[in-house]
C-alpha cells in the first residue's frame, strides 16, 4: 500500500498546476481516489462521518446489477443457438454471450467516461461517479444488435444533453440510461423495435434472420401481445399459447434486451439494493402496485385480448421489473420527497401499462413512463413542499387567531 | 397526597421522539469526578458567540477578577463578558483578519470575586434582574431561537427553553452533572421565570432523568422525552413542545449556565465552576472533572492521551457532532460541558471506499456495523470522499426528527432564496440540528455551515 500511494505521490506534481499534464488533473485525481480514500480530514461541521460515499453507494448498483449481466450475457447465447436450431453446451452459450455483450458494456463505459473526465476537467470538479451505474445499465437496456457506434453516440448524447447541460451528476431531469435508450428508439427505431433490424438480422437475437430456423420468431412476448390484439381473431388463450410460459418469463429464457428477461434475477438485485438500503423500496412497490391496479382494471373491462391477459403477465414481460428496480430508482430523476415517491412510482406503473395496452404504436411502454414521470417528479415535489408549507403556515394563522 | 397529584399533572405525556440516530462512540466516561490541578491560564473566546464583534475594555497586563469585564458586544454595547477567574490578562490571540479568537488570562492561584449582590429574584424587578445578568457577564449564557445567537436583551422572550439531558455521541450524564447544584440550578429557573411571559419548559428524558432537580423542579412545565439522538437536541425539544413560528423569539439555556445564574444570585459573584467530561477512544482514563469556565483542556489531557499507535489526536470542545476544534493546549469553550478527543484520519486508506472493514459505522446496510448493534466504534475525522452534489434522498429525514423538509431547506440556502428558506421552517432550525444529516451524507456536504449561513442571511435581511 505504502509503495503505491509513494508512486501517486511521485508522479502527481506531473498533474498538479504548473505540471506537464496538469489538463489531466481530474482524470489523476478520479484514479487516485478510486485507489485511495484519501487522507482529508474533516475540517467544518461534523468531525465524524459516516463511512458511505458515492462509490460505495454507485458499487452497490454494480453489484445488484451483476446477477442479470451475467445472466443476459447467457441468455444472448441461449437464444442465438435456438434461432440457429443448434444445440450447445451452458458454456458455450455463456461464452457466445459473452463475446457479444462486453463490447457493449466496454463501448457505453468508454464514450461515457470520456465525456465525464472532459466534463470534470472543464468545470474543474471532482469526476463524479453517477456514470459508473449509467454506464452498465444502457447496455443492460438495449438489443444485443445494436451496432456499437450506436451505443456510442446514444450514451455520448445522453451524458451530454441529459446531464452535463443540467449541470452534471444530481442536477439532470431524465434518467441519463434512458434517455439514451430513447435516444436510439427515436433516431434508429429499426434496430430497438420490430423483429428484424435492417442489417438482415434479428432485432432481439444475435442471428441472422435467413440463417434462422422457421420456428423461431424473434418476438419478445409484448410484441406478440400486441400482434394478437391487432389481429384482433384470436382468442386470449390463443394468444398466450402464442407466447411463452409464465414461468420462463419469469426465468428470463426470452428474447428481449440484454438485461430485463429474467424477472428472478431482477429480484435478486432488488434485494441487494433493499437490504443495503440504497434503493428505495417505496417506489418499487409503488410501481408494481401501479401496475396491478391498471392491469386490474384492464381485466374488467377486457375490451381486447391484451386487456383479459393476467395481470401478473405484465410484471414478467418487457422490462417493467428491470425499469422498477433499476431505473425508477434512481434518486436524482425520481421523486425527491417521500410522499412524491408513492405518487411518482404508482404513475410510472399506470403510464407503462396504458402504453403497452391502449398506445397501439408503442409495445412497450416502461421506457416512456419512466421518463415521463421523471419530467413531472418537480411537479409532484412541488406540491408535496407546498403541503409542508401550507402546514406550517396554518400553524402560524391559528396562534394569530388565538393572540 | 397534594404534591402527588401535582406532581402529576405536571408531567405532561411522553413525547416519543421515532427517528434520529445515537453514534456508538468507544470511551465512554466512568462517572468519577475529579478535580484537576488549577490550570495556568484560562480564556473566554468570542468565536463561541456567533455574530459577535468585541471590543476590548482592558489592556495587556491588566489586573482582573472574576467578574471583571473584558470586552463588549460592539452592536450591543450593554453585553459585557467578564473574566472566568481572577488574573492577569496577557494577550490576545488573533487569526486572520485580525479577528479576536482567544483573551488569555493567566490565573492567580486562588480566585477573587467582584461582588454583585446576593439577591431573591424575587424581589427583583424584571429591569432588575436583566440588568445583573448583564454586568455580571453572565447574559451571554442566554441565548436565543431564531439564528441561534445571544439572545438580545431588549427582547421578551415568549418561553425559555432547557433540555435537562443530552444526545449527542458520549455526552456527559447530566443528571451526574447537576448533583450537589440543585439549589442553584432551581435559584437559576427562578431568575429566567422573571425574563419570560411565558413558561420555561424543562425537557427531560424520560427513563434516563432521575434526578429531583429535573424532575421536581419548581417554576418550569416538565416535558418527557424519549428516543435516540437529537431527542436531546433544544431545537427538536422546542419543535415538539411549541414550534417557533415567524415573529416568534424564544431562548434557551444550557443546564450548567442555568446553575451559574443560580450562584449569582445566590452568592452575588460570578463562580464560573463546571462539570465537564473528558472522553473519547483517545482518552486513557475517560471522567469527570470539576473545572472553571474557559479552562485549558491540557490540565485535562495530560498524559491522558493514547499515543501507541502514532495516531494524531482531534481535541474537540464539544460533541463530536457539532464541537469545536481546539489545539492540545486550547481552551474549553463557553457553553461546552464536554471535551471528546479521538483519532484524526489523515493516512490515506487502499480502496477504503471498497472494503467493508468491520470498524467502519455507517447507518446504510452497506457495512457490517448494522449487524452489530451492540458495536462500539473509533471513529476518525476522515471525510472520506470529496463533496458531492445531492443524490441520495430520503435518508435526512430519517436523522431529522422535524416536520422540516432538510434538502429542500438545504438547496434554497444553496441558491439564497429568502422567501423559500422562510417557508420552510429556517427559523426553527439550527446548525446542530442539521448535524446528524451532515454526518450520514454521502456526498458529504458540509450542511451545518449551509444553515448558519443561511440563518446569517436572513437575520441581516431583517436587521
Amino acid at each position: 500500500m505504502k509503495a503505491l500511494h509513494n508512486i501517486l505521490d511521485k508522479v502527481r506534481p506531473h498533474f498538479e498546476k504548473g505540471g506537464r499534464f496538469q489538463k489531466l488533473y481530474r482524470t489523476f485525481e478520479a484514479f487516485e481516489t478510486f485507489l485511495f480514500v484519501k487522507g482529508d480530514v474533516t475540517t467544518r461541521g461534523s468531525h465524524i462521518r459516516d463511512a458511505m460515499d458515492m462509490k460505495r453507494t454507485m458499487f452497490h448498483v454494480i453489484i445488484a446489477l451483476t446477477p442479470v449481466l451475467l445472466f443476459g450475457m447467457w441468455n444472448v447465447g441461449l437464444q442465438h443457438y435456438r434461432a440457429m436450431g443448434e444445440e450447445a453446451a451452458f458454456l458455450d452459450q455463456f461464452l457466445f454471450g459473452l463475446i457479444k455483450v462486453l463490447p457493449l458494456v466496454v463501448v457505453s463505459y468508454a464514450s461515457g467516461l470520456i465525456v465525464e473526465f472532459i466534463f470534470a476537467t472543464i468545470r474543474d470538479h471532482e469526476v463524479n461517479e453517477g456514470f459508473l451505474v449509467s454506464g452498465m445499465l444502457i447496455p443492460l437496456i438495449i438489443p444485443v444488435t445494436t451496432p456499437l457506434w450506436m451505443v456510442a453516440v446514444a450514451t455520448v448524447f445522453a451524458v451530454i444533453i441529459g446531464k452535463e447541460v443540467f449541470g452534471g451528476t444530481g442536477m439532470n431531469i431524465l434518467n441519463p440510461a434512458l434517455l439514451a435508450r430513447a435516444f436510439l428508439f427515436f433516431a434508429y427505431p429499426a434496430y430497438l423495435s420490430g423483429e428484424e433490424n435492417p442489417a438482415g438480422n434479428f432485432v432481439w437475437t444475435q442471428a441472422s434472420v435467413d440463417q434462422a430456423v422457421d420456428t423461431y420468431s424473434g418476438a419478445t412476448p409484448l410484441a406478440e401481445a400486441a400482434t394478437a390484439t391487432t389481429l384482433g381473431d384470436v382468442s386470449a388463450s390463443q394468444m398466450l399459447e402464442s407466447m411463452p410460459s409464465a414461468l420462463e418469463m419469469f426465468l428470463g429464457t426470452i428474447p428481449g434486451s440484454v438485461g430485463e428477461t429474467s424477472t428472478l434475477l431482477i429480484l435478486l438485485g432488488a434485494l441487494i439494493l433493499v437490504a443495503t438500503g440504497v434503493g428505495s423500496l417505496r417506489i418499487m412497490l409503488s410501481v408494481v402496485a401501479g401496475g396491478l391496479f391498471t392491469g386490474i382494471i384492464f381485466n374488467l373491462f377486457a375490451v381486447n385480448v391484451f386487456m383479459e391477459m393476467p395481470v401478473y403477465y405484465h410484471l414478467i414481460m418487457g422490462g417493467f421489473a428491470f425499469g422498477t428496480v433499476y431505473m425508477a430508482t434512481d434518486p436524482v430523476s425520481a421523486s425527491q420527497t417521500g410522499t412524491g415517491k408513492y405518487i411518482y412510482g404508482f404513475l410510472i406503473g399506470v403510464v407503462t401499462l396504458l402504453i403497452r395496452v391502449v398506445n397501439p404504436a408503442f409495445p412497450e411502454g416502461m421506457m416512456l413512463a419512466i421518463l415521463f414521470m421523471n419530467v413531472f417528479a418537480p411537479l409532484i415535489d412541488h406540491y408535496v413542499v407546498e403541503a409542508n408549507i401550507k402546514r406550517r403556515m396554518k400553524r402560524l394563522k391559528a396562534v394569530e387567531q388565538t393572540a | 397526597m397534594p404534591g402527588f397529584t401535582t406532581k402529576i399533572l405536571k408531567m405532561s405525556k411522553e413525547i416519543h421522539i421515532k427517528r434520529g440516530l445515537n453514534i456508538p462512540l468507544k470511551g465512554e466516561a466512568e462517572k468519577i469526578l475529579q478535580t484537576p490541578p488549577r490550570s495556568a491560564f484560562y480564556a473566554v473566546k468570542p468565536p463561541d458567540f456567533h455574530g459577535l464583534f468585541p471590543k476590548m475594555l482592558v489592556n495587556e497586563g491588566d489586573r482582573v477578577k472574576a467578574g471583571t469585564p473584558l470586552f463588549y458586544d460592539k452592536y450591543n454595547e450593554e453585553v459585557v463578558f467578564t473574566s472566568p477567574v481572577s488574573g492577569t490578562y496577557k494577550e490576545l490571540v488573533r487569526g486572520a483578519k485580525r479577528r479576536i479568537l482567544e483573551v488569555r488570562i493567566e490565573a492567580d492561584p486562588e480566585d477573587d470575586y467582584i461582588d454583585f449582590g446576593a439577591a431573591t429574584p424575587g424581589s427583583l424587578s424584571r429591569e432588575e434582574v436583566v440588568q445583573k445578568l448583564l454586568k455580571s457577564g453572565l447574559w451571554p449564557a442566554i441565548r436565543q431561537r431564531p439564528y441561534s445567537v445571544v439572545a438580545n436583551h431588549k427582547d421578551i422572550p415568549r418561553d425559555i427553553f432547557i433540555s435537562a439531558f443530552k444526545s449527542t455521541p458520549l455526552a456527559p450524564d447530566m443528571d451526574f452533572v447537576v448533583n450537589g447544584q440543585e439549589s442553584a440550578f432551581q435559584a437559576g429557573l427562578d431568575v429566567l421565570a422573571k425574563l419570560t411571559g411565558g413558561d420555561i419548559h424543562l425537557g427531560v428524558h424520560s427513563e434516563n432523568t432521575l434526578s429531583k432537580a429535573f424532575l421536581e423542579a419548581k417554576n418550569v412545565v416538565l416535558h418527557r422525552f424519549k428516543g435516540p439522538h437529537p431527542a436531546g437536541n433544544i431545537g427538536i425539544q422546542i419543535h415538539h413542545i411549541k414550534p417557533i413560528n415567524k415573529g416568534d423569539v424564544v431562548w434557551y439555556l444550557e443546564v450548567q449556565d442555568v446553575i451559574t445564574i443560580g450562584r449569582l444570585f445566590e452568592k452575588g459573584i460570578y463562580d464560573a465552576s463546571r462539570v465537564v467530561v473528558l472522553n473519547g477512544s483517545e482518552v486513557v482514563n475517560p471522567r469527570y472533572y470539576r473545572v472553571v469556565n474557559g479552562v485549558n483542556i491540557s490540565a485535562l489531557t495530560n498524559e491522558n492521551i493514547h499515543t501507541e499507535d502514532g495516531l494524531n489526536p482531534r481535541f474537540i470542545s464539544g460533541d463530536v457532532l457539532s464541537g469545536e476544534k481546539i489545539p492540545a493546549d486550547g481552551f474549553l469553550g463557553y457553553y461546552d460541558s464536554q471535551i471528546t478527543v479521538i483519532p484524526e484520519g489523515d493516512k490515506p486508506e487502499l480502496l477504503g471506499w471498497l472494503i467493508p472493514k468491520l470498524d467502519k459505522f455507517s447507518v446504510s446496510r452497506t457495512f457490517f456495523s448494522f449487524m452489530m448493534p451492540w458495536k462500539k466504534y473509533r471513529l476518525n475525522t476522515n471525510i472520506r470522499s470529496g463533496e458531492r452534489p445531492f443524490v441520495i434522498t430520503g435518508i435526512y429525514e430519517k436523522v431529522l426528527p422535524m416536520d422540516i423538509m432538510p434538502m429542500q431547506l438545504i438547496k434554497s440556502i444553496m441558491i439564497n432564496d429568502i422567501d423559500m428558506m422562510e417557508k420552510l421552517g429556517i427559523y426553527e432550525v439550527a446548525p446542530e440540528d442539521f448535524a446528524l444529516p451532515e454526518f450520514v451524507c454521502p456526498s458529504k456536504i458540509e450542511m451545518q455551515t449551509i444553515v448558519r449561513e443561511g440563518l446569517d442571511t436572513i437575520k441581516k435581511e431583517f436587521e
